[in-house]
């Protein structure tokens, strides 16, 4: 276990948001020595065609800098900027926009956790001498003496749970972890960075994913691909139906995303969903509710949590998206530790390559994937 | 914490004489400078000491000194109000290394259908004058070249470029910011039509600078709405600041040689201990024909910024290379353009002394600076 009375600073992952401002707050209330950090990780300067209404209630504004080194000048702590861009565009834009054109539905966030902040971060975090470091997000870390491992999860506030994008965290990773919110609830976080005299106590969540705004992946891809000079040789193709049956044309695949209903241009009588995205033929496939429903997948890439591994069938419930009730299921080992299928015990609907799947026991993060 | 100021390119403290100079200004000469009464020809006498004062240290007739809100306007004032004279779009030459506020008053003339020529430099952090003199085409509205570069403090060969222009008969505008209060300046030996001063890089307050503009070069306004600066620069002067530039620039003029000497043994003693004690260590940029005050150093597999953040909680102010709005960095486009690569670049900071700091600040930033690179090199996988 790591020592909580070090006296060693604690790098805060400060996104001028109230949730990592509380956690700033409440660890220097608590007497320990904070280090608030601000990560730069994306230009809104960039992409200008996508500013609409502005800059501000986005990631890494200029406005929500000054909220968080408002909140450090307030606490009293030192506080710097760094800039990430750079890592942030190889290791999380590209893969997203790359994930994309090849039809599937990328999660950045997992991304940007796996190879950003609880990775690049950490080093920044060593670099200025912070022997741990703290985030805002909603999820809960214990150390488990039976196994000799560290445990992730989910936050007490199920409505804000986070540990979806978190399955990636490695055993190093988690020992140098504080998650100071896993055991409060939204409003009450809002309450306590109130009576800490916190001036974004009110401040609205951050909605979708940062850099893209409005959650308008449409438009953001076409406007970074024009940017960067990325064009995908051919963008528009057929809809077709399961059997082949060609429905109409679309504008390119990467509109898509399974399970979506609306936006397909195409009327018929019953209520038609994106079964498939087929980037190599440009194809979109549609069909019914019921062809969206699936009995088990496999799931890549495995990173193992809160156990070492599942060389038995290990019975869990599976997360496939974010918003998903995650569901009961069966890990079946395939011989390859990082790659596991998953059996339902009710078919899902929309499960969707490219997605993380998430194993939980209860609360626990088991760990996760990514879906083939 | 005891903490010590090594950022004096970024800015100087207000020296304790200007201060002085300030408040009394700010507190009783109140009046507005255009005024006919007592109180508007009180603050018409501040201004005017203080232009023959900025004036007497670059060698220039009063007249020729036009104040400006800091170098950035002084240095957009030269390059549009040059450009702009003909009425239509003309061609530029800059150096690749000027300061961002030279180097976007340019790319607002590229948005205009300006063409403008950036010349290389060599390794050294100079840049040749014979690239000017080939860049040069009938169409060629302005030359503007800085004077010492702000992150590695090499001189361009101002005089030599001068020639060029000179020759070429085209204005040559010279960024003097870094330079001004640091080595002698004499605007006729250098031979220059416009000089950009900017007063809180020599221990004067912010918000406060000047363009010197010989007499007879013509100069369209940027600006407008009176008919201050003898046209050139409308609005109610800025008089306890200009006072106070003006004090410090005769304060600047009556310690450069001590000063200059003092911190050129600093600054070496500060490269010889840490090219002697810290391995993967050089100087980017020439070492010879450099202001005394700058030095910019690699420090190999270290990340630049974490080890100015790691400084600064040691007490040590350094920077990676010029200040940046949001604070953060992007890779220096000078250190990019005398042919670091980006690691390299990365991996580089800006040490600026200044009148204030001593033989013992530098030994105990040496110490801060070899802890520091230690404690990053054992830590770093990445940089």
């Amino acid at each position: 276990m790591p020592d909580s009375t070090s006296s060693a600073p604690i790098a805060v992952a400060m996104s001028g948001g109230v949730d990592s401002s509380t956690v700033a707050a409440m660890l220097a209330r608590d007497g320990r020595a904070v280090i608030g950090l601000t990560m730069q990780l994306w230009n809104q300067r960039r992409l200008p065609e996508l500013a609409g209404d502005g800059a501000s209630g986005r990631c890494c504004s200029l406005d929500d800098v000054y909220d968080a080194r408002r909140v450090a000048e307030r606490i009293g702590i030192p506080y710097y900027v760094v800039n990430f861009e750079r890592q942030f565009e190889e290791q999380v834009v590209k893969p997203f926009v790359d994930e994309y054109l090849a039809g599937r539905t990328p999660i950045p966030c997992t991304l940007c956790n796996n190879y950003i902040k609880f990775d690049r971060f950490l080093e920044m975090a060593d670099s200025v001498g912070a022997g741990q470091i703290a985030t805002g997000h909603y999820a809960r870390i214990q150390y488990d003496r039976r196994t000799g491992r560290y445990q992730l999860l989910r936050g007490v506030d199920q409505s804000k749970d986070q540990t979806y994008f978190l399955f990636g965290l490695t055993q190093p990773q988690l020992a140098r972890t504080l998650f100071p919110l896993g055991g409060l609830n939204k409003p009450q976080v809002r309450e306590l960075a109130s009576s800490l005299g916190l001036e974004v106590a009110e401040k609205p969540d951050s909605q979708e994913i940062c850099f893209v705004p409005n959650g308008d992946y449409a438009a953001f891809l076409s406007a970074y691909m024009k940017e960067t000079g990325v064009e995908p040789a051919r963008t528009e193709g057929e809809i077709v139906t399961a059997d082949g049956r060609s429905l109409g044309r679309h504008a390119g695949v990467h509109h898509f995303t399974v399970g979506q209903r609306r936006g397909l241009g195409v009327a018929t009588g019953e209520p038609l969903y994106v079964i498939a995205t087929d980037p190599e033929s440009q194809r979109v496939v549609v069909g019914g509710n019921d062809a969206l429903l699936r009995g088990s997948f496999f799931a890549r890439d495995v990173n193992w949590v809160s156990i070492a591994g599942a060389s038995e069938p290990v019975a869990a419930t599976v997360k496939i998206r974010n918003k998903h009730a995650a569901a009961p299921a069966r890990l079946l080992p395939t011989g390859d530790e990082a790659r596991v299928e998953v059996v339902f015990e009710q078919p899902q609907r929309a499960v969707t390559p490219g997605q993380a799947a998430v194993f939980y026991s209860g609360d626990v993060v088991l760990g996760g994937g990514w879906i083939e | 914490m005891q903490r010590f100021y090594f950022d004096h390119n970024a800015t100087t403290p207000v020296a304790p004489e200007v201060l002085d100079t300030l408040a009394e200004c700010a507190g009783q000469v109140y009046g507005n400078a255009s005024s006919i009464h007592h109180f508007g020809q009180m603050a018409k006498q501040r201004l005017e000491a203080a232009r023959r004062q900025v004036a007497r240290l670059i060698g220039a007739h009063p007249a020729e000194i036009v104040f400006t809100s800091g170098g950035t306007e002084a240095d957009n004032l030269a390059i549009l109000g040059t450009a702009h004279l003909a009425g239509t779009p003309g061609h530029v030459i800059t150096t690749a290394i000027e300061h961002p506020a030279v180097l976007g008053a340019c790319e607002a003339l590229e948005r205009e259908g300006y063409e403008v020529t950036r010349v290389p430099v060599s390794a050294a952090g100079v840049a040749d004058p014979d690239d000017v003199r080939r860049a040069l085409r009938p169409s060629t509205r302005l030359i503007s070249a800085m004077h010492a570069n702000n992150e590695l403090g090499t001189l361009q060969p101002v005089a030599a470029i001068a020639a060029v222009a000179r020759d070429a008969g085209v204005p040559l505008h010279v960024d003097g910011v870094q330079a001004l209060g640091k080595v002698p300046v004499d605007v006729n030996e250098l031979g220059v039509d416009l000089y950009s001063m900017s007063g809180h890089k020599l221990y004067a307050p912010k918000g406060v600078g000047a363009l010197y503009v010989r007499k007879g070069t013509r100069l369209a306004p940027i600006a407008f709405g009176g008919h201050h600066e003898r046209d050139r620069r409308p609005g109610t002067e800025n008089v306890p600041g200009i006072a106070a530039f003006g004090r410090a620039a005769e304060l600047a003029g009556a310690r450069l040689a001590a000063d200059g000497e003092r911190l050129a043994q600093l600054r070496d003693r500060l490269e010889a201990a840490v090219l002697g004690r810290v391995e993967g260590t050089g100087v980017n940029g020439a070492r010879d024909g450099r202001v005394p005050n700058t030095s910019n150093l690699y420090f190999d597999a270290v990340d630049g910024e974490a080890m100015v953040i790691a400084l600064d909680l040691r007490g040590f102010a350094v920077s990676t290379g010029s200040a940046c709005s949001s604070g953060a960095v992007t890779p220096s486009h000078v250190l990019t353009a005398i042919g670091l690569g980006a690691d390299r670049a990365r991996s580089s900071l800006r040490f600026s002394l200044g009148h204030d700091n001593t033989e013992e600040q530098v030994d105990a930033l040496v110490e801060a600076i070899e802890a520091s690179v230690a404690h990053l090199r054992r830590i770093s996988v990445h940089a």
